[in-house]
């Protein structure tokens, strides 16, 4: 190779290596938008909130006086309303998953129902509310209750639950059906010893997501009718005596810490700002908490699942 | 056909079997016969349809829809028809077992791996379940390499090792017959010795089925070969007769080489 094409050659690769440069520039660029904006709102909230963050903002109930309202009652209906959510959409959404991914036959009803179910993730969720308000607190006469916002919420992460369990289904290679068919399995012992075991990992990814969406939401729970104040717990769900569990608090009114927050930034106080920050800062860390159980459960349930 | 030893029995028998995926007819009237405890070997160039044929003796197409069989493939000595609509594919698995193109470990431990068919089977004693998955990883080779570690991940092993596996998963419910698809075409060439000698090895205690690409192979571990071409079973006989002196004009063609 003369010296002149090699020069050209060398010329050429400087120029297409620039090209690798800039767009590296701008994919770190767009990455430090959302990075950068997340950062500044919860540092803002941290920065303002810290001085009601300590171990009584989270024991005690709101009140008219700022500086002995706490968050109580908002972060106890929060987990309980979760924990509706959680076992109303988990079995739900894994087994409408499953149902269409391995026993559903191909055809136009599938087909429509595949896109229904996207659909449905797209629908505004004070939509959820209203038909929430409709069905479960008038028409089945479940009241302004904690299980009314968990159903509530359930319905709202469904699709997400459906559409999760569906691609970590996806993503379990054909051979691995084809080796237990094989066996002589039945599509129902395949489901059970092969795909949901194999697929528990991005279905509870999925799910945490969901729910991390599900605890932030306002709209629908204020159209269900939450209450903005409310100075009691509900009933607890343990008891001394036999049977030990009590499903009374279902059916008690809350509040969840959203709507606190809604609650507190719509005073004229300013002390009361501060309040909805902190709590603000609480509601993120629970989310950020739910988002790395997410990223644990994956990385130790995925150690074992090879192909 | 020559089946020229006396002592030859059948153990499956393929008659009029034509084979459809949708509107396309990828078997076309195969007739042949399987004798027990012998290995037969199909061979042909890609897309002939061996591994079709191969798919139909334990209704692995029944999985996915359109699929469709015409005529009939009995199985000895009861005279069971595998293609019947009214036998159920899950019955005709539980009697043939298949090993695959590329070893498919399940994501569980050695011993769940081979357990996995007795386990369908409803088998929950585990002196039971110890017992045959240590007899189907001696069978298949395997036992003393891993007789320490039962409870690792079959993913863990090497890809020879992991076909051994999947070659004891299939034998451990002590099937009449198994089914090989191209078993050492993902693997190298020490791997695809010790498992050509497996199959050697094996075919005292069951009838073996093998789709090869290899001409090589199927002289060295088959007793029959069947030749296939465009969906059509060109020459069927014994291995030794049909690689020295094909009866016909395409079976040598393909066999020196000259296309395929």
């Amino acid at each position: 190779m003369d010296a002149e094409t090699l020069q050209s050659i060398r010329a050429m690769v400087v120029r297409s290596k620039r090209r690798d440069e800039v767009f590296g520039l701008v994919g770190v660029a767009a990455l430090m938008v959302g990075v950068l904006t997340f950062a500044a709102l919860f540092l803002d909230m941290a920065v303002q909130g810290m001085a009601r963050i300590d171990a009584d903002f989270l024991t005690s109930f709101p009140s008219r006086r700022p500086a002995q309202a706490g968050i109580l009652s908002a972060w106890v209906g929060s987990t309980l309303v979760m924990l509706v959510t959680a076992v109303a959409a988990v079995p739900l959404g894994v087994a409408t998953g499953v149902y269409l991914e391995e026993y559903a036959p191909k055809n136009w009803i599938t087909d429509v129902i595949e896109i229904n179910v996207t659909n449905l993730a797209g629908v505004p969720s004070i939509i959820y509310g209203l038909l929430a308000l409709g069905l479960f607190v008038y028409q089945f006469g479940l009241g302004q209750s904690i299980l009314t916002a968990g159903l509530t919420l359930a319905l709202l992460i469904l699709p997400v639950v459906i559409v999760a369990t569906r691609e970590s289904i996806r993503a379990i290679p054909q051979m691995i059906r084809e080796g237990s068919f094989a066996c002589g399995a039945t599509t129902w012992q395949t489901v059970r010893d092969h795909i949901l075991p194999y697929s528990t990992p991005g279905i509870l990814t999925g799910v945490i997501i969901g729910m991390a969406r599900a605890i932030g939401e306002t709209a629908p729970v204020i159209t269900i009718g939450a209450l903005t104040f409310i100075a009691f717990l509900p009933p607890s769900p343990f008891q001394g005596t036999p049977p030990f569990v009590n499903a009374d608090w279902l059916l008690a009114p809350f509040t969840v810490m959203p709507i606190q927050m809604f609650n507190w930034t719509s005073r004229p106080e300013a002390e009361f700002q501060v309040n909805a920050a902190a709590a603000g800062f609480i509601l993120v860390l629970m989310t950020l908490l739910m988002n790395g159980l997410a990223i644990w459960l994956r990385y130790r349930l995925r150690r074992n699942i090879k192909w | 056909m020559t089946p020229s030893e006396p002592s030859l029995a059948l153990k499956m028998r393929v008659d009029d079997l034509n084979f459809y995926y949708g509107d396309f007819l990828a078997l076309k009237n195969i007739g042949m016969p399987v004798y027990d405890k012998k290995v037969t070997a199909l061979i042909g160039p890609s897309g002939c349809g061996k591994s079709t044929l191969l798919r139909s003796f334990n209704r692995m197409h029944d999985l996915y829809p359109g699929n469709r069989y015409e005529g009939r493939i009995t199985l000895y000595p009861d005279d069971t028809n595998l293609l019947a609509p009214d036998v159920d594919p899950i019955e005709v698995r539980m009697r043939v077992s298949m090993v695959f193109q590329k070893p498919n470990p399940f994501p569980k431990s050695i011993f769940e791996n081979v357990a996995y068919g007795l386990r369908v089977r409803g088998e929950k004693r585990l002196a039971v379940l110890e017992e045959k998955v240590e007899r189907a990883l001696r069978q298949a080779a395997l036992w003393d390499e891993v007789k320490d570690r039962l409870a690792e991940l079959g993913a863990n092993l090497s890809g020879g090792q992991q076909q051994r596996l999947c070659i004891a998963r299939a034998l451990a419910t002590e099937p009449e017959v198994i089914l090989f698809d191209e078993p050492t075409s993902a693997l190298d060439p020490i791997a695809t010795a010790s498992i050509e000698e497996l199959v050697s090895e094996l075919k005292d205690q069951v009838t073996i089925l093998i789709v090869t690409h290899n001409m090589q192979q199927a002289a060295r571990v088959s007793d029959y070969t069947a030749y296939m071409y465009l969906g059509e079973l060109v020459e069927f006989g014994l291995t030794d007769q049909l690689f020295i002196k094909p009866q016909k004009k395409q079976t040598e063609d393909y066999l020196t080489g000259r296309f395929g």
